[in-house]
């Protein structure tokens, strides 16, 4: 293979890190290797087997298909990237180091005269400008000019949480003393002391692991002051336990769950104000959650999950729209909490129109303003009922009234 | 036979009657070359499972299928002892004056007392082809296998306390499918080659019915391709995936039906769309307007053949 293009895939490599899609060097090597066995003249076959050697997560495709397109069409201009080509789908590692360096003065054209395939992805750079109407304020939140002395209070406040949510019995077993399944594998290897007599039976329990955490967000206006704090919160949640998956809506449902994988609050914060781009505009609860039942109910919903969702239950969409979602949420997770902030306020009555056709499917309505009503939300948590409560197609339950059951 | 590029891929493949786009064919030659597990995400129905089938009947190899599930452990997925004939031998052993504990134990962990689970079939396979083995659904399983399963595909080698390494002499063509009910974790992603199935185009998809259904006709065939390519259009929970359109042209051919009419979609719909909040919305006037758009793309399509 040629040293230049060994040279151009490389830099192709750190072009892909920097717009956002993590690859390894084993990746690159195995491209490599991939090549070997093409016929390096077809252009199609070369983004294709780039793609199944670089690229393991679906919603990289995308951005895959925009760089290789952006890069190979001159590999030696390789100066910064377009500000499109950032992934849309936030990697954890996205270092300035990475962006390519501007090619050598004097480097030969590469050696590959590859003619433009109509086949080829088209181009289409992210917009990220798109509205839905003009109560969406496409605004970005300063999150850096949060006094520091209010970033510490509350991070100490929100440290001294301790979040441990209900567990939940796996099918995996595991050695147990009071369990109901015969281990017959220890058991007989036991029973080799004893010249193959079963002196004691062995057995297996279940073993047993925390649900997964689901939490949706509201950040329309109506919330806004309380967004802060609950961004803290989202975040200090995300670092208690491993499964815990955090989308924030507006006008439309935001996935954050990577940008609050970063350890130091600042920058999951920083890196939370770049991915939404709905803050404190208005609300569309029943879309929102119908894109989430659509897109990802079946990918985190799975193994007893418990949702929570934080709104006010203002809501500008359309209410039957968000009575039917509610429904289907209820029915695929195993618990779903309602936090509502304006629950903490003395007279409080859920009389919204969208908190009404909400309130039929809620498990538990519970408030969430002060660090109390969080201490009592960790408490609730971690001595969920070890049945799910029942559900009941389109038929309005007794609404629950405002506390734990 | 083992293919030698891309296009006698394809052509192999369609011969096994199953219609594969450029670069599925692509990441499966190399899957083969480079001897890397072939990781294939997509909806459920567009043909997950059959690039494994397929594979092995044209590689003229066995399948070992593994189905994962929560909780699948080392017993089920690679070995476990036959307990009962082990208890029966220590027994005989007993009963003809055996006393020598060492010897007892070498004589019932041994081979011959060994259940072969899938995983440890592949890696023993000996007939100089080495097999391939499809791990389906592996977002079903827990972490706990995945982490097993990750060891097992950088070394090919189990170990059996009992009786030691077993190591495969060609590890087998792997291909891992996952529907994405969980995340599977990168770093297993990674060792693989990695292809998202997409729903196929409508010629491709009228490829598809062809090979798989040979008796639809023609004009049937076009419709039906036509009215499930407009449905995954709409905004639904499952989308139809190509199995569903194979399971609706053999119904309809059941039905005795030549072509599509509203009546008939309406009593069938439910072959396609696997939720009732789905069925309730599409039937009656979207299914008609989808109808009357599909028929008319078939008959252009008919048209330009």
């Amino acid at each position: 293979m040629g040293g230049y293009l060994l040279h151009h895939i490389v830099r192709f490599g750190r072009t892909l890190r920097a717009a956002g899609v993590p690859i390894t060097p084993g990746q690159i090597v195995a491209f490599i290797r991939a090549l070997e066995w093409l016929p390096l003249e077809d252009r199609e076959l070369f983004y294709h087997a780039a793609r199944c050697t670089l690229v393991c997560r679906r919603e990289d495709l995308e951005t895959f298909d925009r760089v290789f397109e952006w890069f190979w069409r001159n590999p030696l201009m390789g100066g910064q990237l377009p500000p499109g080509l950032l992934s849309t789908a936030p990697g954890p590692i996205r270092r300035q180091e990475n962006r390519p360096r501007p090619a050598e003065v004097g480097h030969p054209p590469a050696p590959e005269p590859r003619s433009e395939n109509p086949e080829a992805p088209p181009v289409i750079l992210a917009d990220r400008a798109m509205t839905y109407s003009p109560i969406e304020i496409l605004r970005r939140k300063p999150f850096e000019r949060f006094s520091e002395e209010e970033i510490q209070r509350v991070r100490r406040l929100m440290a001294r949480l301790r979040w441990q949510i209900s567990e939940r019995e796996t099918r995996r077993l595991r050695p147990g003393p009071r369990g109901e399944h015969l281990d017959l594998r220890r058991t007989l290897r036991r029973s080799m002391r004893h010249y193959g007599e079963w002196v004691r039976l062995l057995w297996r329990t279940h073993k047993r692991k925390p649900r997964p955490l689901v939490v949706l967000c509201d950040i329309s206006g109506s919330m806004e002051r309380y967004a802060r704090m609950l961004l803290h919160f989202l975040h200090a949640l995300s670092h208690t336990r491993r499964h815990v998956e955090t989308f924030v809506f507006g006008t439309r449902l935001t996935r954050i769950t990577r940008c609050l994988r970063h350890r130091d609050l600042d920058e999951a914060l920083r890196e939370v104000s770049h991915t939404v781009v709905d803050w404190s505009g208005g609300t569309r609860i029943g879309e929102c959650l119908h894109v989430f039942n659509r897109d990802w109910g079946r990918r985190v919903l799975g193994r007893g999950a418990v949702v929570m969702i934080i709104s006010d239950g203002w809501d500008r969409g359309d209410v039957e729209l968000l009575r039917q979602e509610m429904e289907r949420l209820q029915k695929s997770c195993y618990r779903l909490i309602w936090l509502n902030p304006l629950l903490g306020i003395p007279g409080y009555q859920p009389l919204t129109r969208g908190m009404q056709a909400a309130l039929p499917y809620i498990d538990d309505f519970l408030p969430v303003h002060n660090l109390a009503s969080l201490e009592q939300l960790a408490a609730h948590l971690e001595r969920l009922p070890a049945r799910r409560s029942a559900r009941r197609s389109g038929l309005a339950r007794p609404v629950p009234s405002g506390g734990p059951e | 036979m083992f293919p030698r590029s891309i296009d006698e891929v394809i052509r192999a493949l369609e011969a096994h009657r199953y219609i594969a786009e450029r670069g599925l064919a692509t990441a499966i030659f190399l899957a083969l070359r480079l001897n890397r597990p072939l990781f294939l995400e997509g909806e459920p129905g567009v043909g997950k499972t059959e690039v494994a089938k397929v594979l092995a009947d044209l590689l003229e190899t066995e399948l070992i299928r593994l189905q994962c599930y929560e909780g699948l452990d080392v017993h089920s997925a690679v070995y476990e002892w036959d307990y009962a004939r082990q208890i029966l031998q220590i027994r005989m052993l007993e009963a003809s004056g055996e006393r020598d504990e060492a010897r007892i134990r070498q004589q019932i962990f041994s081979p011959d007392f060994l259940i072969k689970r899938p995983l440890l079939q592949a890696l023993e396979a000996k007939n100089g082809r080495p097999p391939v083995l499809l791990i389906d659904e592996l977002d079903r399983a827990d972490e706990e296998f995945e982490a097993f399963l990750l060891e097992l595909l950088s070394d090919w080698q189990i170990t059996i306390p009992e009786i030691g390494t077993v190591r495969a002499e060609q590890p087998p063509v792997v291909v891992i499918t996952s529907n994405r009910t969980r995340e599977i974790h990168d770093a297993l992603k990674r060792r693989c080659l990695y292809f998202w199935i997409d729903y196929p185009s409508f010629e491709k998809e009228i490829q598809i019915v062809r090979a798989r259904i040979p008796e639809a006709p023609e004009r049937l065939t076009r419709q039906i391709v036509a009215f499930v390519q407009e449905l995954r259009r709409l905004d639904l929970y499952k989308l139809p995936g190509v199995a569903e359109t194979l399971d609706w042209t053999a119904a309809l051919l059941a039905l005795d039906r030549t072509e599509l009419d509203p009546t008939v979609v309406d009593e069938t719909l439910g072959v396609l769309l696997k939720y009732q909040d789905d069925v309730l919305k599409v039937r009656g006037e979207i299914a008609q307007d989808l109808l009357a758009k599909a028929l008319l793309r078939a008959e252009m399509a008919s048209g330009g053949a």
